[in-house]
């Protein structure tokens, strides 16, 4: 080579690089929401435990997670799961060796997303009515 | 590695560094976990709406039900087993220096252990009896 001093070029494309796109973005919140859903299992012992403890631990469980924080995280971990099912959903459906093309995987993306919303919000309206 | 004037044959060199038969082990306990978890996760959530501002009294005399119990122990079940190998893998991906992965892959093993023994010790008790 002319030239011994060696100039840097970009190895491979990354993060940075990449304009974000909804396949891409949807990809990266399966596993934020796995990790998530992964950490909200302590709440669920908590709250299984505080159960099992008797009337007065259960009772200070049920004050924390009907707090309006309480709720909120509540809210967001039910959003997490269906999210994360709806993309294991799609997961599901490459496994057979379909739905890669640009548009049904752009679709299977869109459908996961709302569908994750949609049924979130569903399900917390029926269980307030149900009240 | 070896040159190609190796007496080895090609089959006795990779003898030994694959995953032969094994390799697709994890994959399928992730899939299979994940099938389980659909019908299983929709039925816990149904499980926590009924739940939502119950006293002890009904949340005792819910999950104490033979159906609910065996349906909430399957969903901890296949989701302990699921997050596991899940979080080994995301471990695996971001952890490189070989002995934090190893005390993170370990980590995640106890971790899973307590919240699942926490869990389903909760859920006996109250299923058994008060």
């Amino acid at each position: 080579m002319a030239n011994p001093k060696l100039v840097e070029r970009p190895l491979s494309p990354h993060l940075q690089i990449y304009r974000p796109m909804l396949t891409m973005m949807m990809s990266i919140v399966h596993r934020i929401t796995g990790m998530a859903l992964y950490g909200g299992t302590l709440l669920l012992a908590w709250w299984l435990v505080a159960a099992a403890s008797g009337p007065k631990a259960f009772d200070t469980a049920q004050w924390v997670f009907g707090s309006w924080i309480g709720k909120l995280v509540l809210f967001g971990y039910t959003w997490a799961l269906l999210h994360h099912m709806f993309g294991g959903i799609r997961h599901f459906v490459w496994d057979m060796g379909r739905g890669f093309e640009h548009p049904a995987r752009e679709y299977s993306a869109r459908a996961a997303l709302a569908g994750s919303i949609v049924v979130t919000i569903l399900i917390w309206l029926v269980a307030m009515l149900a009240r | 590695m070896h040159s190609k004037s190796s007496l080895r044959t090609p089959l006795a060199r990779v003898r030994g560094l694959g995953s032969a038969k094994s390799g697709t082990g994890h994959f399928w306990k992730q899939r299979l976990s994940a099938l389980a978890l659909v019908p299983l996760s929709i039925a816990f959530i149904w499980l926590v709406a009924q739940l939502a501002g119950a006293d002890h009294g009904q949340a005792v005399a819910i999950i104490s039900s033979p159906l609910t119990g065996i349906l909430l122990l399957l969903f901890l079940l296949s989701g302990l087993v699921h997050m596991r190998i899940g979080m080994q893998v995301v471990i695996e991906d971001y952890v490189h220096q070989e002995g934090a992965k190893v005390l993170c892959l370990m980590a995640n093993t106890f971790f899973t252990i307590a919240v699942g023994f926490a869990c389903v010790y909760a859920v006996l008790k109250i299923s058994f009896g008060m």
